[in-house]
């Protein structure tokens, strides 16, 4: 090189590294805040948790989050069951027939939907959901969140089921496959695993959703006795508890959101090893 | 015209003409399937001969703005009539594709219970059954011992038998096969060719391929696609020693495709 | 075509028996119908829910947006007691927090998306790529208390009296903690992932070529990211941005936990504030005036308006980089 270009290099290099290092930083102040989150999390949620905490419904002093923990549970699972049946399906169609006018407006209005606040979402179950039935019930609060993980799982499942080659559909299909079996038996079944990661990561995302469950699921003290009773949340109760001024209940929304951190962290670990087990050929 | 051909056609294509969009990939074609005869088709890329037998039993149409004209006759029936339900043609006519396409989350086992399973049916005796079409296929000795290894674990010329064997399961009437060595080694491909040789005492077969070699060595009939149009049809002996149109002679001596 | 004809037609050996033992059985047409039908319904459904949302919050917003009209989004007073609501004060607050926090989590999402992409080590991008997306799953909620317990006392100990010796508008006031700052601070702390994992995408849907192109002639990561990577990538990156904003306006609980609820118009980073999330978090479930709901709803139809907005332009940027990106790979 000559030394006019020498010179110019080294100044390029040396913006370069400059470049590298900031990106570096970046990464640093990013990952502080989630050291920081995760430090205090761990080390005062395992300082006040107990056994109490799981067995004790909510209360005074020494008192527990068992009815808390009962109620996220239930609502998880029955907004599961609402939404990941449907949402699969409604992704199935759109993969299915995903140059139709119909499919491409519901894919984009799913992205939409996923960008809207989720407490809107709480508005529209409680006018639709809780005006009707006159209280507030664990049923409004699934719906709410059956609707916060309609788009994520119809998305997924879209998204996957796309991925799958045509070359498998036309050999289901010249194998005389009606193109309804054709997509739950080939389709689905050979982009199941993604799929399945995709439910539980959108299971884990509701795990921590609480704006949809303030006034659709409310807050109880005691156990509910049925659906149609408002249920207290761990996710209600964390927020509740932070707004106090209160050791213990402040002690207690540390060991709420400890359980809480850990069963989103679990879910998302078993859907990546899930996506990590590798389809052979 | 072969008469005799004719005659003893199992399917016909009747001025068969196929779009994609606006492209025309086949010009009015009209030609017979001799029952339990192997018919090779023949011709350089592009000049319409997968799309053919695509249309032969309706998965064609599975393509986006995707459409044909004219007919095909299975039995002397249209399949194309207003009241054929293209899962049925695609029942009794079955296909074998170019790159081998198991179903990579089933089994040996299930890629061949497949096409039952997909009409919602199970045989009698599963086991017997996936033993006798393996047979057929002639992959019964290599797999046997892996019925329950996924089919994509196979090497490739297993997984094409394996993909026969799925379509020779529905007992169709004719197989289809578009270039089904194109993606196998020679030793592989020898060994398909020997089982379309054995197929023939059963079934009415249509092979694409790009190889003269191989449509001269499988076929009893052979057709020269060039251009979506059919130049020559006859006898697959008379093709390849005394071809008749000068453009069949260019291709098979080698001056162009 | 030859004309030809064989003396004698070929004999056929007798055909061997074709088993029926499958025929006619598998039925197609109705299955079909009613599969199509119902992925059709379910799609539908899912489609319905967005414009569900907004018909259904906009009936209940209707009798507030009949009594303030379009004095709403102009008047900062907001008394429930009163049935008075001007909801101008949540608006600035989402404003401010959102401004400030994008301000902080921009450069800090696009650094780690280039470390990701472009310049980090190799070996390090998986890692940090994880520990990205753990910060994501962190819920609302979690951060929501540690900002309440943690960051607003260190804030309100250590870092405002610092910022305050700066002065100026931004930083005088009250020294509470809570406020628009705090709540800026943890905004951007979870805006960050977002922010980071879509611009990643877009950067890595970059064409391998370019790079390629850029680093045969002799350039550096850097050069490479300046002069291909960032002009390519930079409708997608905005995109990010947005994807970023509406997330920042619609964030609850944790703005709600921290930013000290006051309808209040200032300036001050200091001083507490309230947006318009946080506003529905805290008084919808104890409103008891229909007026009172209906105003808050109208909030939510603004919330509703503008994170749409936001949504459909970020969607539409991110998809047209894509897409010219796996144009200019074909």
């Amino acid at each position: 090189m000559t030394p006019e270009l020498e010179s110019a290099y080294s100044g390029r290099k040396l913006a370069s590294r400059f470049a590298t290092g900031a990106s570096s930083v970046a990464v640093v102040l990013a990952l502080l805040p989630l050291v920081a989150v995760f430090a205090y999390v761990v080390s005062r949620g395992a300082r006040a948790i107990s056994i109490p905490f799981f067995v004790e419904p909510i209360g005074e002093r020494g008192a527990g989050m068992a009815n808390a923990i009962v109620g996220t549970i239930q609502l998880v699972f029955l907004a599961s069951a609402m939404g990941i049946p449907l949402g699969i399906m409604a992704g199935l169609y759109l993969a299915e027939y995903k140059a139709t006018r119909l499919a491409r407006a519901v894919r984009f209005s799913a992205d939409v939907l996923a960008g809207v606040p989720s407490i809107l979402v709480g508005v529209v179950v409680y006018a639709v959901v809780v005006v009707w039935m006159k209280q507030f019930s664990a049923f409004a609060g699934a719906a709410a969140l059956a609707i916060v993980m309609l788009p994520l799982v119809a998305r997924t499942t879209d998204e996957l089921a796309r991925a799958v080659p045509d070359s498998l559909r036309e050999a289901a299909l010249a194998l005389g496959a009606s193109r309804w079996r054709t997509a739950l038996f080939v389709v689905l079944r050979t982009a199941a695993p993604g799929i399945r990661s995709g439910c539980l990561l959108a299971v884990a995302r509701v795990c921590g959703e609480t704006a949809p469950l303030l006034f659709t699921a409310y807050n109880n003290r005691f156990y509910n006795d049925s659906l149609l009773d408002p249920t207290s949340t761990l996710q209600v109760q964390i927020f509740t508890y932070t707004m106090t001024p209160n050791d213990d209940w402040h002690a207690q929304a540390w060991a709420a959101a400890l359980v809480l951190v850990a069963i989103v962290i679990v879910l998302g670990v078993v859907a990546r090893r899930l996506l990590d087990e590798k389809v052979p050929g | 015209m072969l008469e005799s051909a004719e005659a003893s056609a199992k399917m016909r294509a009747d001025k068969l003409s196929a779009w994609f969009g606006d492209k025309q990939a086949l010009r009015s074609i009209s030609l017979p399937l001799v029952e339990r005869k192997v018919t090779a088709v023949i011709g350089p890329s592009g000049c319409g001969k997968s799309t053919f037998i695509r249309c032969l039993n309706r998965m064609h149409e599975v393509v986006a703005g995707a459409r044909t004209a004219g007919d095909v006759l299975l039995d002397g029936k249209s399949v194309y009539g207003a009241d054929v339900d293209p899962v049925r043609v695609r029942r009794r006519v079955g296909m074998v594709f170019q790159k081998p396409n198991p179903f990579p989350t089933m089994s040996v086992r299930d890629n061949v219970l497949a096409g039952l399973r997909l009409s919602g049916i199970t045989p009698p005796d599963p086991d017997a059954f996936v033993e006798e079409v393996l047979g057929q296929a002639a992959l019964w000795d290599e797999v046997k011992d892996a019925l329950d290894r996924p089919g994509g674990a196979l090497s490739g010329g297993q997984q094409q038998r394996l993909c026969i064997a799925r379509c020779l399961a529905l007992e169709p009437e004719v197989v289809l096969m578009d270039e089904p060595c194109s993606s196998l080694d020679p030793v592989a491909t020898a060994k398909i060719e020997e089982l379309i040789h054995d197929l023939r005492e059963r079934y009415t077969i249509v092979v694409v391929t790009h190889s003269m070699q191989q449509a001269a060595r499988v076929s009893d009939y052979t057709a020269f696609f060039y251009l979506g149009e059919l130049v020559e049809y006859d006898l697959a002996d008379v093709i390849f020693t005394k071809p008749s149109d000068p453009r069949t002679e260019d291709y098979i001596t080698g001056r162009f495709g | 075509m030859t004309q030809r004809a064989l003396a004698t037609p070929p004999r056929l050996p007798p055909q061997p028996p074709r088993s029926l033992r499958f025929a006619g059985m598998g039925k197609s047409g109705s299955a079909d119908r009613t599969f199509g039908a119902l992925g059709a319904g379910a799609a539908g459904a899912l489609g319905l829910v967005l414009i569900g949302v907004a018909v259904s919050v906009a009936r209940i917003a209707w009798p507030s947006i009949q009594a303030s009209g379009f004095s709403f989004v102009t008047t900062s007073v907001w008394d429930p007691s009163r049935g008075v609501f001007g909801a101008l004060a949540f608006v600035w607050g989402t404003i401010l927090t959102s401004t400030v926090a994008l301000i902080l989590a921009v450069p800090i999402g696009l650094g780690v998306a280039l470390f990701l992409t472009d310049l980090g080590p190799p070996h390090l991008r998986k890692p940090v790529s994880s520990l990205v997306e753990l910060l994501a799953a962190i819920p609302s909620v979690v951060y929501g208390l540690w900002a309440a317990l943690v960051l607003a006392p260190i804030l309100r100990t250590t870092v405002q009296p610092a910022l305050a010796k700066i002065g100026g508008p931004l930083f005088r006031g009250p020294n509470v903690g809570f406020g628009i700052l705090c709540a800026s601070l943890v905004l951007a702390i979870m805006l960050l992932p977002t922010i980071a994992s879509v611009s990643r995408d877009v950067l890595r849907a970059v064409p391998a070529e370019l790079r390629e192109g850029a680093l045969a002639l002799g350039a550096t990561p850097w050069d490479a990211v300046r002069l291909v990577v960032l002009p390519h990538a930079r409708h997608g990156v905005f995109g990010a941005i947005l994807l970023g904003v509406g997330r920042a306006v619609g964030e609850t609980m944790a703005v709600a936990a921290v930013v000290g609820s006051r309808a209040d118009i200032s300036p001050s980073l200091f001083a507490p504030g309230y947006t318009m999330s946080s506003v529905i978090a805290n008084e919808f479930p104890v409103a008891s005036s229909e007026l009172h709901i209906a105003a808050l709803a109208e909030v939510g139809l603004l919330l509703f308006v503008i994170t749409v907005a936001f949504n459909v332009a970020a969607r539409i940027l991110v998809a047209r980089s894509n897409k010219s990106a796996a144009g200019a790979q074909a």
